[in-house]
């Protein structure tokens, strides 16, 4: 069967990535005018926070899906593996930004982490051995500039075989080894940044007085479930592109059962955490809850946004991606891609704005904006890839069983 | 249930069976069932069987656990019993969820268990033919039901010219029973009737 190997972006495509980018770039100037300036910067490095940091965690959690396939000796992702990589060389664009804006978070310091001035908090002088400027520009240059590396890596190995095809079992055998030798490092590394040290630097920060041992596990969970949203919309994107031959329900069905069962993982997250501060009931702790949900006679302002993520994030997965045929179905399934992501979207924009802002919901369209601007980056930065490369590694050991896979 | 007559193949691979399936399907000869030792993707797609209805029943299980063990708590705790722990309300959902989890899970996997026996009609104390004892260990078998308008000798040959290394012909019950084997009935079909080998 002849397939078409290279992807050319549409026209409209292209068109569409731009005018989002220049209604993000539109959205970035106008707000900075409007907020930044302002009495209160916060507002607008906050959604800057929010979208920078959400939009990076969406894009690195396909490497990590990539990373984490390859040192399971997954073959069923290959036929679409290239749209994981392609995903992944965003991860360089959105890295810069993010960079630039977490630099920014504590040197203009537009009082987003008042952990910066420790200075008489007994809380925030005992951990001023974590929490100083030195020690978060540090680990944010190494976070983004590892995941960059070691993702370039990863996808060196891939285009490796494209041209060079492997000559026997044994070469096979040391590639595949090679493979996961450099993704259990990326592994490795992505435990150390987003599963513990950095959602605790960028995000968790914001309480500087609060803390809870689940924070960095549940923003994992939170990017990683939209990270395979992303990587499902992408495929269906492609398919209906006439790309992908190979790819087929089977795979969309494992997509989905990703996207299920990643959202049930991050309820379980979500509620661990939430039970516990509630059980023990500590003032301390249940501050983080109290501008969130609602108690016996008081609701606070992000009450109903709260449960309405919630509802976006468990209760629609739970119960449109639970049937076989759902998962198998172009159409729930980029209809809950959709949903997810913006569930997950909502999800970072109160783990921050609630944090910053208690007292009301800011949430207007300057913070749609900056995220059609993302969004509008990620199509760009990823059609890009996906033309550098074929859509198929065809001389990977493992492609055969990727197109033979079913479920 | 009623006793019936069967034509039984049996192949040596998996490789032939889907092929002879569909032509078992094509000619028209009432395919009973197909017996591995071990599940074969595919096949059912083949044999033109319908998805298992078994989640369904694993979902309804599902809700009636949840709905039970909540509303049984809720009565114990705010009507029945109402105690006051750490304060919290009588009415205490969040500490509830991992009962009612837990519950969910359990109704759901138990139930799914006794209505899968149910389905494929096994049960302690509960017999049921065996049209060849190998196709629990290494052997594939396939079995058509004889109608009235189907010759036995036909059935036989046509299977024998799929690849059938061992054709036979029984008599069995189709249904599942209380008791014990009969004590004429040999589960080694040797004997019992013709045996027409390839």
């Amino acid at each position: 069967m002849a397939i078409k190997e290279v992807f050319a972006i549409p026209a409209r495509y292209r068109t569409w990535s731009l005018a989002l980018m220049g209604v993000g770039i539109l959205s970035v100037i106008i707000g900075f005018f409007l907020y930044g300036t302002g009495e209160h910067p916060a507002r607008f490095w906050a959604t800057m926070l929010q979208n920078s940091v959400f939009f990076l965690l969406v894009t690195n959690a396909a490497m990590f899906f990539l990373c984490a396939t390859t040192l399971a000796m997954g073959g069923w992702q290959l036929t679409f593996g290239r749209v994981t990589e392609a995903i992944s060389v965003a991860v360089i664009p959105l890295g810069i930004i993010a960079f630039i804006v977490l630099i920014c978070l504590v040197t203009v310091d537009p009082h987003i982490y008042h952990w910066l001035h420790p200075h008489g908090d007994k809380i925030l002088e005992g951990k001023s051995a974590f929490l100083n400027k030195g020690f978060y520009i540090t680990w944010t240059l190494l976070t983004i500039g590892l995941w960059i590396v070691l993702g370039y890596k990863m996808r060196q190995l891939s285009r490796e075989t494209d041209n060079a095809p492997l000559g026997d079992p044994e070469a096979g055998r040391r590639y595949i080894f090679k493979n996961t030798v450099w993704a259990a490092i990326f592994i490795v590394w992505f435990a150390l940044t987003v599963m513990s040290v950095t959602p605790w630097f960028w995000l968790m920060s914001i309480d500087a007085h609060w803390y809870s041992t689940m924070y960095s596990w549940y923003t994992f969970a939170s990017t990683f479930v939209s990270g395979m949203s992303l990587i499902t919309l992408f495929v269906v994107f492609l398919k209906n592109q006439g790309y992908l031959e190979y790819a087929n329900e089977e795979h969309i069905h494992d997509l989905g059962k990703f996207m299920f069962a990643f959202s049930i993982f991050w309820t379980y997250l979500w509620f661990a955490q939430y039970m516990l501060i509630w059980y023990a009931n500590i003032p301390e702790e249940t501050v983080y809850f109290k501008s969130r949900v609602t108690s016996k006679n008081h609701s606070g302002p992000y009450t109903g946004l709260y449960w309405l993520m919630f509802c976006i994030n468990f209760l629609a997965p739970i119960l449109i991606l639970m049937r076989r045929g759902s998962k198998r179905n172009y159409t729930t399934v980029t209809f809950m891609a959709i949903l997810i992501i913006f569930g997950h979207w909502l999800d970072f924009y109160q783990m921050i704005h609630a944090s910053l802002f208690p007292d009301h919901v800011t949430l207007n369209l300057f913070d749609f904006g900056v995220a059609a601007g993302f969004v509008g980056l990620i199509m760009y930065a990823v059609a890009n890839a996906l033309t550098k490369a074929p859509l198929v590694p065809k001389n990977h050991p493992f492609i055969k069983e990727s197109i033979i896979h079913h479920t | 249930m009623a006793v019936k007559k069967f034509v039984v193949g049996c192949f040596d691979d998996e490789g032939p069976l889907f092929d002879a399936v569909k032509k078992v399907r094509k000619s028209g000869y009432k395919l009973h069932d197909v017996y591995t030792p071990f599940p074969i993707h595919g096949l059912d797609k083949a044999m033109g069987l319908r998805d298992t209805s078994l989640h369904t029943a694993g979902f309804l299980y599902a809700i009636f656990g949840t709905t039970s063990m909540l509303s049984f708590m809720t009565w114990v705790f705010t009507a029945d019993f109402p105690l006051n722990v750490g304060g919290k309300p009588h009415f205490a959902l969040p500490a509830w969820i991992p009962i009612t989890f837990e519950f969910t899970v359990l109704c759901s996997c138990v139930g799914m268990v006794i209505t899968f026996m149910y389905l494929c009609q096994l049960a302690p104390f509960v017999k049921k033919h065996h049209f060849h004892l190998r196709a629990t260990d290494d052997k594939f078998v396939m079995v058509i039901e004889l109608t009235s308008k189907t010759n036995e000798s036909e059935v036989s040959s046509f299977l024998t010219g799929l690849g059938a290394t061992e054709v036979n012909v029984q008599n069995a019950e189709t249904g599942w029973w209380l008791g014990r084997y009969d004590k004429e009935q040999k589960l080694f079909v040797e004997g019992q009737s013709e045996t027409v080998s390839a």
